[in-house]
Order: C-alpha cells, then sequence, then structure tokens
C-alpha cells in the first residue's frame, strides 16, 4: 500500500483543466438564475443524481466525474446521498411511469432554491424511449428543468460545463470578467 | 413447437438439472424456451402455442423461471397455469395499459393496490425498505430487508422501475432503429447487446460479416469488459470503504474509454456494431492507442492486484461475505463471475462458440468459494484474459470491408454472446420486410439477481452494498 501512495506523490498530476464548452442553454442559464439565490449558495453545489429510468450509460458517466482526471470536487460539486441535503437534482432517464412519483417525491423532498438539470438524451425528451407506452418522455414533463445536458450519453467534460455553469452563470456584463477570474482559480487549483 | 407433455418433460429436466434454463419470453400467444444442455454443449428453443393464452407453468417445477414467468403474464397477458406466484413484476399498474405485448392490449386504470412482500415472522423483526432511490449513482430498484438486528434474514427485490418498453418499441422498427434500442437496453454492455442483436439478425437472413468486422465486433467486446471489470474492482473495494483501490481502478477504466473512443469515436461504443458489420473501422492511431493503453494497464494493474491481496482490512470484508453455493448457481444457469466464482463453469465465447473467439485461446477462470473475494479474483483474471485477447485481436486483425448489407428476409435468429456479467441472449423474428416482428433481449442478470437474495442471508445490513456491488446486476437491463 505504502508503494501505491508513494508513487501517486511521485507521479504527474492527472486532473485535466476543463475545456469550455458553451452551449445556448448554458448562456440562456444565466438569466434564470437570480444573484440572491447565487449568493445563498456560494460557490458550492451539492447534487443529488436521481435515475428515472435510464439504461445506465449517464450514470457511468456521472460516476466518471469523480475519478482523478475530472475530479468534480474542486469546483465545489459534490454528490449527496439524499435529496433533502441537495440544491440540485441532477435527473436522468426518459422518466419511466413506475419511476415518475419517486422522481416527484425527491423533488417534493428538496428544499428550495433548487435546480433541476436534465442530463443525456432521455431525460432532455424522452430520446429513443418518448413514444413508449412505459415512459412519460423527459423530465420536464413531471417537474420544471432549469438545464439540459444533451447526449448518449453526455461526456464526462459535457456534464461538468453545466454543472460548473450553474455555479458561474451571471448576468451577460459581468460574465467576461468573472468568466477570466474563475479560469484563474481553476488552474491555480490544477 | 411443442405440446403439452413435450414441455412439462422439458420443464423437468430443467429441475432434475439435465438441462439449464437460458430464457422464457412471450408473444401474443406463444410461448419460448430456451434450454442449454450443459453436456452437449447444444442449445435449444420451444415454441408452445397458446390459443387460449394459457400455458403450464415451468416455475412450478423450476423456481429461476419464476420472475421470468411473471415479466411474461405482465407483456404478453398469457397465463402460466400453476405459477405460485400470482403478483405482477415489471407492471406496478402504472402504464395505463395491461399486456402491451398481447394479442389485445387493453385500458387500464392505475393500479392502487400495494405490492405485498413475502412475509417474514418472528420475534425481534423488523424491515427494512430501501429504494428506487438509492444513495449512491445507481440505478432503481427496491430492496426489502427483514433484519433481526443487525442480521438479514431475508432479502427480497422488486424491480421494474426502469422498464421502458423497449420490446415494444422495437416492434415494427427498421433493423438500424432496433440496433439502437437492443444498445440501450444496458448502458454498461451496450457493445455485447448490439453485438447479440446483430448475430441473431444475421442468423436470422443467413449472412456473415467481413471478417475484419468480426474481429473489429471482439475487440470492441473485450474493451467493454475490460473497462468494466476494472470499474467494478475498484468499486467493490470503495464499498468496504477502501477508496484507493477505486481512484487507482478508476483512472484505469478512464483510459480504457478514452482510448475506446479514440478507436472507434465513442467512449461506450455505443451504435457501433450493427446488423452486417460495424458503423466505425479502427481509426488511423487506434491500434497504437491500444497497444499504449494495454501496456499502461499491465503496469498498473499487477501492483493494484497484490494492493488487494495483501490488505488485511480489505479481505476481512470480502473474504466469506454474500456467499452462492455451487448447487444454486448451477439450479439457476448464473453466468459470469458470479457463476464462475461458484463453481459454474460456462462462458459463452467458448462453449457456443463464435467468431472470432473460435479462433483465439483464452482462459475462463472458474473459484469454489463464490464469495466476495472469489467474485473480485474472478473479474481480476478476466481482466487478465482480456489485456491477452486484446493483444491477439490487434495482431490478427485482417483487412477489409467492414460491413456488408443485410437482405429484407423473413427468418427467426437467436444469439448469444459474453458480456461483461455473462451471456446475453437476444432472439428475434423479422417480418421479410427489414423490420422487427418481434425482439426478446434477456439480460444475464435475471439469473442473478435471485441469487443476491439467497447470498445475503445471515450476513449483516452493513455488507449489503458490498455483496450487492460484487454481483453488479442489471437494473434496466432486467427492467426492458
Amino acid at each position: 500500500m505504502r508503494r501505491t501512495l508513494f508513487d501517486s506523490l511521485a507521479n504527474p498530476i492527472l486532473t485535466e483543466p476543463l475545456a469550455k464548452e458553451q452551449t445556448d442553454e448554458i448562456a440562456a442559464l444565466a438569466g434564470k438564475l437570480d444573484a440572491a439565490a447565487r449568493a445563498r449558495l456560494g460557490r458550492s453545489l451539492s447534487i443529488r443524481q436521481v435515475d428515472a429510468g435510464s439504461c445506465n450509460g449517464c450514470e457511468l458517466e456521472i460516476n466518471a466525474l469523480a475519478n482523478a482526471f475530472y475530479d468534480l470536487e474542486r469546483f465545489g460539486l459534490r454528490f449527496v446521498a439524499s435529496p433533502r441535503h441537495a440544491d440540485v437534482l441532477l435527473v436522468t432517464g426518459p422518466v419511466t411511469k413506475n419511476m415518475r412519483e419517486a422522481l416527484l417525491r425527491a423533488y417534493e423532498a428538496t428544499p428550495s432554491p433548487k435546480w433541476v438539470v436534465a442530463a443525456g438524451g432521455c431525460a432532455c425528451d424522452g430520446g429513443y424511449f418518448a413514444a413508449s407506452y412505459a415512459c412519460i418522455g423527459g423530465v420536464e414533463k413531471a417537474i420544471p428543468v432549469d438545464l439540459r445536458i444533451p447526449g448518449c450519453p453526455p461526456t464526462p467534460t459535457a456534464l461538468l460545463n453545466g454543472l460548473v455553469a450553474l455555479l458561474t452563470a451571471r448576468p451577460a456584463a459581468q460574465s467576461k470578467q468573472q468568466s477570466a477570474r474563475d479560469d484563474r482559480k481553476i488552474k491555480s487549483i490544477t | 413447437m411443442v405440446d403439452d407433455a413435450l414441455w412439462q418433460a422439458l420443464a423437468s429436466r430443467l429441475s432434475d438439472g439435465r438441462s439449464s434454463l437460458l430464457g422464457l419470453w412471450g408473444e401474443a400467444s406463444a410461448v419460448h424456451m430456451a434450454l442449454y444442455d450443459d453436456r452437449n454443449k447444444s442449445v435449444v428453443v420451444a415454441t408452445r402455442d397458446c390459443p387460449s393464452g394459457r400455458y403450464p407453468s415451468v416455475a412450478r417445477f423450476h423456481p429461476p423461471a419464476l420472475r421470468l414467468e411473471r415479466a411474461l403474464r405482465d407483456l404478453c397477458g398469457l397465463t402460466p397455469v400453476g405459477l405460485p406466484d400470482a403478483r405482477g413484476w415489471l407492471d406496478h399498474g402504472r402504464w395505463g395499459v395491461t399486456a402491451p405485448l398481447g394479442a389485445a392490449p387493453a385500458q387500464s386504470e392505475q393500479a392502487t393496490a400495494t405490492y405485498s412482500f413475502l412475509p417474514a415472522e418472528g420475534d425481534g423483526l423488523h424491515q427494512i425498505a430501501v429504494g428506487p432511490i438509492h444513495a449512491g449513482i445507481i440505478e432503481p430498484g427496491h430492496f426489502r430487508f427483514t433484519a433481526n438486528g443487525e442480521t438479514i434474514v431475508r432479502l427480497e427485490e422488486r424491480l421494474g422501475y426502469a422498464h421502458k418498453g423497449t420490446e415494444a418499441l422495437m416492434t415494427g422498427r427498421t433493423l438500424a432503429e432496433a440496433a439502437r434500442l437492443a444498445g440501450r437496453v444496458s448502458g454498461d454492455s451496450t457493445v455485447a447487446y448490439a453485438y447479440a442483436f446483430s448475430r441473431a439478425v444475421e442468423a436470422a437472413t443467413g449472412i456473415a460479416p467481413p471478417a475484419r468486422a468480426v474481429w473489429l465486433r471482439g475487440l470492441m467486446a473485450e474493451l467493454e469488459r475490460l473497462a468494466n471489470h476494472l470499474g467494478d474492482i475498484g468499486a467493490i473495494c470503495n464499498d468496504a470503504s477502501f477508496a484507493l483501490m477505486q481512484a487507482n481502478c478508476a483512472i484505469l477504466r478512464e483510459r480504457v474509454l478514452r482510448a475506446a473512443s479514440r478507436c472507434f469515436g465513442h467512449r461506450l461504443m455505443m451504435d457501433r456494431i450493427v446488423p452486417g458489420g460495424v458503423t466505425a473501422d479502427l481509426a488511423p492511431s487506434g491500434a497504437e492507442a491500444l497497444r499504449e493503453l494495454i501496456g499502461a494497464v499491465e503496469k498498473a494493474f499487477p501492483r493494484l492486484v497484490d494492493l488487494y491481496d495483501n490488505t488485511a482490512s480489505l479481505q476481512d470484508r470480502t473474504v466469506g461475505a454474500g456467499r452462492v453455493g455451487a448447487a444454486l448457481a448451477r439450479q439457476y444457469a448464473a453466468g459470469g463471475y458470479v457463476g464462475r466464482a461458484s463453481g459454474r463453469d460456462f462462458d459463452a465465447r467458448r462453449d457456443l462458440a463464435y467468431p472470432p473467439y473460435d479462433a483465439l485461446t483464452f482462459e475462463t477462470p472458474t473459484l469454489e468459494d463464490g464469495d466476495v473475494d472469489a467474485r473480485v479474483w474472478i473479474r481480476i483474471r478476466e481482466v487478465e484474459q482480456s489485456l491477452s485477447l486484446l493483444v491477439a485481436i490487434l495482431d490478427q486483425l485482417p483487412p477489409g470491408a467492414v460491413a456488408t448489407p443485410v437482405p429484407s428476409e423473413a427468418g427467426e435468429g437467436m444469439a448469444l454472446v459474453e458480456g461483461f456479467r455473462g451471456d446475453v441472449l437476444v432472439w428475434l423474428r423479422l417480418d421479410g420486410s427489414g423490420r422487427i416482428a418481434r425482439c426478446h433481449l434477456r439480460d444475464p442478470s435475471w439469473m442473478q439477481w435471485p441469487l443476491l437474495e439467497a447470498a445475503i442471508e445471515g450476513n449483516i445490513v452493513a455488507d449489503f452494498p458490498l455483496c450487492n456491488k460484487s454481483f453488479n446486476c442489471a437494473y434496466s437491463g432486467c427492467d426492458l
């Protein structure tokens, strides 16, 4: 064990700076988040992931966010075990009818202010399962959605960009200056 | 096509252990059963017509068929006469329709009746209900524990939360559309499912994909196995609170996914295998990326294996926990690491050899202990086997085309492909216009979930995550 630990000290750090991917969706998010809510949240977000019937592809990539390459906790993002501890619900899957009630209960158990992120093609609009008798066809049909991250499944980079946008989204006038500061912060951490 | 007498005879072959149950599925007015004869290494599919909507239950004689028959009843509306369990399985009474794959799907109101779990009675017993949403980032399912203090006396699983109606969606679709759905039955096994689906189509239409495509499929299948096993080994140790293994295994897993992305343009290699071949040839820098990857894993992995083997506090958790006896593994025909860790020596790549595996040499590890530790060791050995298979495939990769057109012919086909969890079965019938008439996909976890209930008995509640992770059964894969 000692050798493995020493090796991790000696080896170069694997964590990479975030490759910025600004989508229209992320830009639009700026308008939605009001300053008061951001002030209350500070620079950290607690995320509760809810699988509303995905194929588990999205979960694989969400789990990858915790590995050394993406290391989502450096951004102040962390996954929590209960919706009662969460600011954000990160929902995957086309929302099966068998999961709809559980999703609604998780949403109701999440204290306000809260945000909902629909991750993956299925969560965005039902994806390949939109026409099924067993699915309601996207998270929006059950609860209000603040951000959509498309992809089948979305890459860890796309997921991270979306989640970091929740922390940094702000009115357009401030954004340039602020994002330059953010970049410096990220670089100094990595 | 079989009559009642033969159907019963097959059921008794299953119950006295002469055959293993591979699958049991239905259509509007027929049931199909796939059996594997362990001695001859051959597969038989029996079909029984059910014009009356009834057939003799197999689960009455052979319990492993129980959930398959409950699911069949929910989806096709066929009644298994004598089935000892009247409860639904996939149908939670929320679809607004009953028997969606049956002859006459009917509108239905939302069911209000609660699901009654099997009772466990005694002094000091209490129940713990977990799910469908779990504490971690995993799929939805419900576990009902009955415990005496810390000790679990009974676990009952309730699944079906991820039911997406995949088989109904496939009906009437083109092969290309259906292949994409097959690749989304269980995301971690997307290669195995697309592979099995494509082989079933090829069996139905009597075509053979070009040699290069066959070998590229093997390459993708081994990459998928490697990625999942590496992820699992780390995650199992993490559930015993040994985060160091998880951190290191996750790095290796990420390297595999990145190499896959460089080779085939998608981290999980989704939609790369299609009937007739593959959609993506190995990228020009792919072989080099893979050799780099193999080098990196071969360098780092042995040290992690030592770390696992020499950490007493970790072994203390995994050795002896969640034991599955050899008799149960054989009875349920459990595939993959669950079966192999309990002495069931079956590997579809070897026993029902399909190309390219018929031209490759590899070992299928088996152990007898059947505990969490054995399931970890099977994965470790399979990582080593996959690495050597990757090298062998790269060395022998033939040149040429990677796809051939698929004719629009009617026919039935079935295929078994060894995924990382075990054998994935796909059976389908094509309608002659290049569309799916009926397609059934059977996840290996159908035969593994019930064993988890048995394995956990007598363990403490706190060891459940560890035992569960060592099984890593598919939720979406079984819920369809």
